[in-house]
């Protein structure tokens, strides 16, 4: 039995959002059931903004949780914003994934560009084309996906790409190719690990709206898992003031909770040398 | 029905029989000698293993308890038989097998394939039977053994392995059976099959896991896996695994007197099955329905995916397993099923039940019950289900 999360376990038990939505702004269906996944991602956008969101998923349970994860996600959002999600935040959402399930994630994100090119009247034929070349024939897997997988997650092997799209993973005669672009990656963008800290510094405004983003969506979500919760106090710069409530308030190790999952989560998303303090 | 949890996963393993537990409990605290030794503590316990010997015999139909060598498993037994009988014909360089083996033998066979032999795979037919001809096409003088399981372990369907003995032994090449999944299941004898070599493994007849057993047919060329002392006449050299040994002694004995009650196994079996193909029009069975063990049973749902089954039957105190990729951690459904042909809008959602002797019909009827809810959830999530005509959509492929 695979190692999930209790918040994969929750969304593949108690999926959000299943179903259609009739007359969808836009439709994105992804995978197919050769794959053994497929999801099928229906939206209602009213002035930008992702009114509703709803999904049709044949896969396992983290194919399921992933769905589920990335119709929350983005309801509510603005396109431009919604845009931004990456795999890694579909996957951070659930408190993360067995690797070998990465893949899962993946296909929620391709639902969404996919229907976010229906919604621009994109047909989803040239939405293909602009997707590039077919390199894994048994799974329908495009360069420009493997390129951009590899980019978003910085992976350095073919079985990490295997894991995250697939690629690979049944006759295996598609692994020469995804080598190439592998070192291609590898070697065109060096700057891929380093590029967080090539980021341009943030502006006051954005830093806030990014620290109030990666607190909702991601450090949340992980803490109520164990009944806790979090408030965002004040940012003062590169310090930001937060509360923890719930369980979290009294616990003995809310120390390591700011420290390591707190702190660590908003360096990741917002700026790699914020400091977190507790407000007390 | 007060029902907490169904195991119904038994082709996994199964639980240890509680009268194979009392027997081996001794060995563990006053009867720890060393078979080997000369003084009365080891004599003693010597003559238990000797005990379960002539117990595996009997459950095998082996005229000589010395065919029986103690292995610690299904793997071991499967791997002495094929690398041992290859080091014997150096010269010969061919191995048969077919599609459909335990990956104890396939991924043996796949680095034999890297070390320069060759190897046939032979195929089967969509009820997951094996194509006997192609096999007794394939062999020529180069052939050094050929492997071939006598009930495949994920849909139960039976080999028919006498008709395959019979037309080696007139051309005397080595024949390994992988019986694993057959022995305590059905009526084996060794010498009606006519094989060479015949491995069990333990925890699938209800002794504990990591032990197991290998027939050699008195005269069979064979060197060992290991060396070491002259345990198990240098066959299997290595101190005894004494409780084990002798729990699997006990569990062939068991088994052996069960077996005249695997017709109640099988009724059991098809209640389970015709009530899910009654209850769903979207389900069919995996492997042909009469060359079968009693206890096992493979549906293949369509439309759903079924490691997403197996989660939810889980959730219900159910546990079976899935040839679904997603359960396996490949990302292509089981190889047996892939070699059966069976489409992938059934494969992804394969679910197998395998029953046993402990199954009851309460627990049948509570996965029956549990189903309809499970399966219905599923079919909603499903983009590839219709839920107003309540039918699969039209899939393209
Ligand atoms: S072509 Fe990629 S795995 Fe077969």
């Amino acid at each position: 039995m695979w190692e999930y999360t209790d918040k994969v376990k929750d969304l593949y038990k108690h999926p959000q959002n299943v179903g259609t939505i009739e007359n969808a702004d836009a439709v994105g269906e992804v995978g197919s059931i050769v794959c053994g996944d497929a999801l099928t991602l229906y939206l209602k956008i009213e002035d930008d903004v992702i009114k509703d969101a709803k999904f049709q998923t044949f896969g396992c349970g983290s194919a399921i949780a992933s769905s589920s994860a990335l119709t929350e996600m983005i309801k509510g959002k603005r396109v431009e914003d919604a845009e931004k999600i990456t795999n890694r935040d579909i996957a951070d959402f659930l408190g993360g994934l067995p690797e070998q399930k990465m893949h899962c994630s993946v296909l929620g994100r391709e639902a969404l560009d996919k229907a976010l090119a229906n919604w621009r009247g994109i047909t989803l034929d040239d939405a293909h084309d602009v997707e590039g070349e077919i390199v894994c024939q048994c799974f329908g897997v495009t360069d420009a996906l493997i390129r951009k997988v590899i980019r978003e997650n910085h992976l350095k092997t073919v079985e990490d790409v295997t894991n995250y799209t697939k690629a690979g993973g049944a006759c295996g005669s598609c692994i020469p190719k995804i080598e190439d672009i592998l070192n291609d990656e590898l070697k065109t963008s060096p700057g891929v690990a380093a590029a967080p800290a090539a980021k341009k510094p943030l502006s006051n405004i954005r830093r806030i709206q990014l620290v109030e983003e990666t607190i909702t969506d991601v450090i949340r979500p992980i803490l109520q898992k164990d009944g806790g919760n979090i408030e965002l106090v004040d940012v003062e710069g590169k310090q930001v003031m937060v509360a923890l409530r719930g369980n979290c308030a009294h616990c003995l190790t809310s120390d390591v909770t700011l420290k390591n999952l707190v702190q660590e989560k908003l360096r990741e998303f917002v700026e790699d040398d914020i400091e977190v303090v507790e407000a007390r | 029905m007060n029902i907490k949890s169904v195991y119904f996963d038994n082709n996994a393993t199964t639980m240890v029989d509680p009268a194979v537990l009392e027997a081996m409990l001794p060995f563990f605290s006053e009867r720890y000698g060393n078979p080997s030794s000369m003084h009365d503590f080891g004599g003693a316990v010597a003559a238990d293993v000797e005990k379960a010997r002539r117990q595996v015999a009997d459950l095998l139909g082996a005229e000589n308890d010395y065919e029986i060598v103690f292995t610690s498993g299904g793997t071991e037994s499967d791997n002495y038989a094929i690398m041992g009988t290859l080091a014997f014909f150096r010269e010969k360089r061919h191995v048969i097998t077919t599609r459909v083996e335990h990956p104890a033998v396939l991924n043996l066979c796949k680095r034999l394939e890297r070390e320069g032999y060759r190897i046939t795979y032979v195929p089967v037919d969509g009820e997951g039977m094996l194509d006997v001809e192609f096999l007794k096409k394939a062999v020529d003088d180069d052939t050094a053994v050929v492997s071939v399981m006598y009930a495949n372990n994920e849909t139960g369907v039976i080999f028919p392995v006498e008709e395959i003995g019979a037309f080696l032994n007139e051309r005397g090449v080595p024949f390994h059976i992988d019986g694993v999944q057959a022995a305590g299941k059905i009526p084996i004898d060794v010498k009606k099959i006519g094989c060479d070599m015949f491995g069990i493994s333990g925890h699938k007849l209800h002794a504990p896991k990591g032990i197991g057993a290998l027939f050699v047919k008195r005269g069979t060329r064979i060197r060992p896996l290991l060396y070491g002392g002259h345990q198990e006449r240098g066959r299997r050299p290595g101190t005894e695994n004494v409780p084990a040994i002798v729990g699997l002694g006990k569990a062939a004995e068991l088994a052996l007197r069960y077996l005249p009650q695997e017709a109640e196994l099988a009724r059991l079996r098809d209640r389970l099955e015709k009530g899910i193909l009654e209850k769903f029009g979207n389900v069919s069975v995996n492997g042909s329905r009469t060359h079968r063990v009693p206890n096992t049973t493979n549906v293949g749902f369509e439309f759903i995916e079924g490691e997403a089954i197996l989660l939810y039957l889980n959730e219900k105190g159910i546990a079976a397993s899935s040839g679904s990729a997603c359960s396996s951690g490949s990302l292509e459904p089981s190889h047996v099923l892939r070699a059966m042909g069976v489409p992938f809008t059934a494969a992804h959602g394969s679910i197998r039940f395998s029953l046993s002797r402990f199954s009851t019909q309460d627990e049948v009827d509570y996965v029956l019950s549990a189903l309809p809810e499970i399966i219905n959830r599923l079919l909603e999530i499903s983009p590839f289900w219709d839920n107003k005509e309540k039918k699969g959509k039209p899939i393209t492929v």
